[in-house]
């Protein structure tokens, strides 16, 4: 936490209001995303955590609110743009290309025409499935084996941030252990992640910075360490929505 | 294919699965493959052969034609029903060559003179339409991505637009268009006549189908179009502008249909405004069996459409205007998503 980098955030959100169709989503997100960290987005289900995503992403429109990254205003910039910046996006469905083989779809993540022969390497190496199934569909990859296609997507050129949304949902548990041993490894290369996961011992093993939404706002921030070790606030954040379903 | 199918069914188990695999999994070949094989079955082989290659020539000019149509329809989920216009446009732009630009050329009786004319012709009816395409989807086409009632509306009205545009320019009447010297006729192979200008509408039609081919599987531009028919927002999310790329796609639909729609008015020497529109029910047809968005089911789609029209015409005359259609609903009963479908995940 003493690292000079952090006092340069890599993504401020300020006050940001988003709509689906006519339902009002994020209802004023301030959340602050620390430089070469991996923060944690948590809360239950429809809370926005995914739709924060969408919105640094330029999927979803800003109504109204800043979105700052890397010191410039990206609010209402073009999907494109923003990617071109520097931030990838994991979305909860991947969104691997399926008819694409595993060279192809890592072809056009390479934005800049051609891909890295040691980079790639690298890559190979963090998730040796994705050689293994090189010149395979991607549709034809394994729910896992598609998800470390979509995070090798992510970082097959150097980025600026990157936001996973939920890696581990419906994954095996051997599976999400591999995920978390190559995001382990992402985050000692002090690449900057905003990490939405539902998971807690998965993000309680990753997250250094924390954040905690609930209807459409950031309701705590803090460490995760801090959040690890309170039980009851981890129940008074995170408990919130079993009640209801009770 | 009944006849086929009881001596399958008589065979080996073996022998079955192999049959069955190859239907499955190469369904397009199966089809022709069938096809062929029922038409020889009922005519004698130099008629077969006649047909087939006059088939293939047809389906090769509608392969034309109907590429770009099921490109727009597959990449850009856009239902341009103005398609058909810019085949017209592109008969008339290549016309024009023919007929007023080039004409001595085109009058001549030496194979590079007529080719001096052709050959501009086809290019001029590309660039025309491609023109014409990129105008056409700013206009028309941008304000209306997403919403297919709209799409239906105003391609229809921009189709009645630009054909009612055809008629200031050239007239209303019907054009004579006479095919060059060395185009016209046949060659006798192995004893059999093949028309010329069947060949090179063949030759043309593979040509395209490698080029485009070729573009789709092996370059990025190729890539990113496979990728934007399976999820756009994916594209842009890697830092790519679908709008540019829908653009491009757009105008090169275009052009291919002014191609088509050339080398459709040197096939049956004449040309009216509305060719077009007469044409899009064989395109439609095309698109819809060979699987919408897949350049691979649109040719196969477009030879079966070219052959089964050729063969139904010569065995049964009366039902050669329901033969396409027909074809269609079997197609669609057997693999309601088309022989190749692009899948969207």
């Amino acid at each position: 936490m003493s690292c000079t980098d952090n006092a340069t955030p890599a993504l401020t959100l300020t006050g940001v209001h988003a709509n689906i169709d006519q339902y009002h989503i994020l209802e004023g997100v301030d959340l602050v995303v620390p430089k070469g960290e991996l923060t944690v987005l948590l809360g239950r289900n429809g809370a926005g955590k995914s739709t924060t995503l969408r919105t640094i992403m330029g999927l979803t429109t800003v109504t109204s609110g800043q979105i700052r990254f890397g010191g410039q205003d990206i609010t209402g910039w073009p999907t494109p743009r923003i990617a071109r910046e520097g931030i990838a996006f994991v979305p909860e469905h991947m969104g691997v290309f399926g008819q694409l083989t595993v060279r192809e779809n890592l072809m056009l993540a390479a934005v800049s025409g051609t891909m890295d022969e040691e980079r790639l390497a690298w890559l190979l190496a963090l998730f040796p499935p994705l050689k293994r199934f090189w010149d395979r569909p991607a549709g034809n990859l394994s729910g896992g084996q598609k998800q470390m296609l979509a995070i090798g997507r992510a970082v097959i050129e150097p980025r600026q941030l990157l936001l996973i949304d939920e890696p581990t949902k419906g994954l095996a548990p051997a599976i999400i252990n591999d995920l978390a041993d190559a995001l382990d490894q992402l985050k000692s290369q002090r690449v900057t992640i905003l990490l939405v996961e539902q998971n807690f011992s998965f993000s309680r093993r990753l997250g250094q910075s924390v954040a905690v939404m609930n209807d459409g706002r950031v309701v705590h921030t803090g460490t995760m360490a801090d959040l690890a070790e309170d039980e009851a606030l981890q129940h008074r954040l995170l408990g919130l929505g079993l009640g209801e379903h009770q | 294919m009944s006849t086929l199918e009881q001596s399958v069914e008589t065979a080996s188990p073996q022998w079955r699965t192999v049959f069955q695999r190859f239907r499955d999994q190469h369904p397009h070949w199966f089809l022709l493959l069938a096809m062929m094989l029922v038409a020889l079955l009922m005519m004698d082989f130099s008629t077969w052969l006649v047909l087939t290659v006059s088939g293939a020539a047809m389906g090769a000019m509608l392969f034309l034609m109907a590429s770009g149509m099921t490109l727009t329809f597959g990449l850009m989920n856009v239902l341009n029903l103005a398609h058909g216009a810019f085949i017209s446009l592109g008969a008339y732009a290549g016309a024009t060559v023919l007929l007023f630009w080039l004409n001595d050329q085109a009058a001549a009786s030496s194979l590079w003179l007529n080719l001096a004319s052709v050959v501009p012709a086809l290019v001029f009816a590309l660039l025309v339409a491609s023109v014409m395409g990129l105008v056409f989807e700013k206009l028309v086409i941008m304000p209306v991505y997403g919403d297919h009632l709209k799409q239906i509306l105003v391609t229809v009205g921009g189709s009645i637009i630009l054909m009612q545009l055809i008629e200031v320019v050239w007239g209303g009447n019907e054009i004579p268009v006479p095919r060059p010297e060395a185009f016209s006729g046949a060659v006798v192979i192995a004893g059999i006549a093949v028309e010329k200008y069947r060949l090179l509408a063949v030759v043309l039609g593979l040509l395209v189908y490698g080029l485009m081919t070729w573009i789709i599987e092996r370059t990025r531009v190729g890539i990113l179009i496979r990728a934007g028919v399976e999820d756009r927002e994916m594209v842009e999310v890697q830092g790519y502008r679908v709008r540019l790329l829908f653009l491009g796609v757009f105008v090169a639909g275009s052009a291919l249909a002014g191609l088509g729609g050339a080398m459709w008015a040197m096939y049956e020497e004449l040309i009216t405004a509305h060719m077009g529109d007469e044409l899009m029910i064989s395109v439609v047809v095309v698109i819809i069996l060979g699987g919408l968005g897949s350049v691979k089911g649109c040719f196969f789609g477009a030879i079966l459409v070219g052959l089964i029209n050729l063969y139904v015409g010569f065995l049964e005359p009366r039902l050669a205007a329901v033969a396409t259609v027909g074809l269609m609903v079997a197609v669609l009963m057997w693999r309601p998503q088309g022989l190749i479908p692009v899948i969207r995940v």
